[in-house]
C-alpha cells in the first residue's frame, strides 16, 4: 500500500493530538513540566530506526506495546538509561541518583509508565477516529538500542525492508534536560481503515 | 599490521581473507553467523533477523533470513577459495530481548533464529565449534579472519572470546 504526503501528513498530526494528551499525562505524573517536539512520520530503512533514536551501543531502556484492533501497531517508549534511573527514583519517592539497576520494581515502575503513556496516547486517536484499539500488556528490555530496536521489529513482523516511523522526543525541563524518544510503527496496510474513517479517498 | 574491520549492517553480509575483521554491532534476537576456512584463512558474517523467507514474496535482502542468508554466506567464501567441507561456525545472539509480567506473553523469537540457523548450516554439513546464544544481553561481536577467533561484548559484561 502506498502512502501519500498528505496521509503522511494526517498521521503526524494525529500524532500529535496523541502525543499530547501522551505528554499530559507524563506531566501529572511527574508534577512537572514536559515539552515534545513535533511528530514526524517517514518510511526510514531499518538503520536509519536505531540512528533517529540514538547510538547503536547506547544504554536503553524500551518499553514496548503491542496496539492491536481497528489499528494495529507498535508503541515504543525509549528513555537512556539514566534517563530511566530518574524517572524510577522520581516515582517511587527515593532520593535522585538511588537506582543504579532495574530491579522488579523498576520494572514495574517503567512498565506502567508506558502503560499510562499508551492509553492517552490511544484514547485521545480512539476519540478523534472513532476507532478501537486495544494496548497488549508492556514488555520491558533494557540493554544496548541497537539490540533492541531491531528485536521489536523481528518480534513484531515488520519484515519489509522500509518501515513507516512516526516519532517525536519528550523533554523533562528540570535540572539537566532529559530527552526520550516516543516511537509509533503503525503496520501500514491497517491504515486504509484510518483515512476511509477521516473520510480520505483511497 | 592491518587491522581493518568490515561492519556488517542489520540484514546484511560479507566475507573477507586475512588480515581483516568483520563486526556486526548490537545483536539482539538477531543471530551473527560467523564461518571460517582456516586452511585459506576465509571469513564470512551474516547478521541474521528472521527465521525464513518462505513466507515473504520479495526477500530483497536475503541476508536477513536463516535460510536465504547461510547459502549466500558459504557461496561467497567458496568465491574466496574456501571450500564448504572445510567451513567451521561460531554463532553469537538470539537473546530474549523483551521481559513482560504476563508469564503467558513470551517474545522469543531469538530462539526459533537459532534453530533456523542451525538447520541452514547443517545443510552444507558445517560443524559449529562455539557459540554464545540466547540469555538475555544484546552481543557485539568482532571475528578476526586471521584466527577464527570471536570477540563478544555485552553491556556491564565486558568482552570474551569464543
Amino acid at each position: 500500500m502506498q502512502i501519500s504526503s498528505q496521509e503522511l501528513d494526517v498521521l503526524q498530526e494525529i500524532g500529535n493530538i496523541g502525543v499530547g494528551n501522551a505528554a499530559t499525562a507524563l506531566a501529572n505524573l511527574l508534577q512537572e513540566k514536559i515539552d515534545i517536539s513535533v511528530p514526524q512520520a517517514r518510511f526510514v530503512s531499518l538503520e536509519e530506526t536505531i540512528g533517529i533514536v540514538g547510538s547503536i551501543e547506547s544504554a536503553v531502556v524500551c518499553v514496548t506495546l503491542r496496539v492491536e484492533g481497528d489499528i494495529k501497531a507498535t508503541v515504543l517508549f525509549i528513555f537512556s538509561e539514566e534517563g530511566a534511573f530518574q524517572l524510577i527514583d522520581l516515582l517511587t519517592g527515593m532520593d535522585p541518583g538511588s537506582t543504579a539497576v532495574i530491579d522488579e520494581m523498576g520494572r514495574s515502575v517503567a512498565m506502567e509508565i508506558g502503560n499510562i503513556l499508551t492509553g492517552s496516547f490511544l484514547g485521545a486517536i480512539g476519540e478523534l477516529t472513532g476507532m478501537r484499539l486495544t494496548p497488549s500488556v508492556p514488555y520491558l528490555a533494557h540493554d544496548m538500542l541497537g539490540a533492541i530496536l531491531p528485536t521489536a521489529l523481528a518480534e513484531f513482523g515488520y519484515n519489509d525492508d522500509q518501515v513507516l516511523m512516526i516519532q517525536t522526543t519528550f523533554t523533562r525541563n528540570t535540572g539537566d534536560a532529559i530527552h526520550s524518544k516516543f516511537v509509533l510503527l503503525p503496520d501500514v496496510m491497517s491504515l486504509k481503515q484510518l483515512f476511509l474513517s477521516l473520510g480520505m479517498e483511497q | 599490521m592491518v587491522l581493518i574491520e568490515i561492519h556488517i549492517g542489520i540484514a546484511e553480509y560479507g566475507v573477507t581473507k586475512a588480515p581483516y575483521k568483520l563486526a556486526t554491532l548490537g545483536l539482539g534476537s538477531c543471530v551473527g553467523v560467523c564461518l571460517f576456512d582456516r586452511t585459506v584463512l576465509v571469513a564470512g558474517m551474516a547478521h541474521i533477523m528472521l527465521p525464513d523467507s518462505t513466507s515473504f514474496k520479495a526477500a530483497t535482502k536475503p541476508a536477513k533470513f536463516a535460510d536465504l542468508g547461510v547459502p549466500l554466506l558459504v557461496r561467497d567464501m567458496e568465491r574466496l577459495g574456501a571450500r564448504a567441507s572445510r567451513v567451521q561456525a561460531k554463532l553469537a545472539g538470539g537473546a530474549q530481548m523483551f521481559m513482560s509480567n504476563d508469564k503467558s506473553s513470551v517474545l522469543n523469537i531469538g530462539q526459533r533464529n537459532v534453530g533456523a540457523v542451525k538447520a541452514a548450516l547443517s545443510g552444507f554439513g558445517i560443524r559449529i565449534l562455539s557459540e554464545d546464544v540466547g540469555g538475555s544481553v544484546g552481543r557485539t561481536i568482532i571475528f578476526d579472519s586471521r584466527t577464527g577467533e570471536l570477540s563478544i561484548r555485552s553491556l556491564g559484561k565486558g568482552t570474551k572470546v569464543i
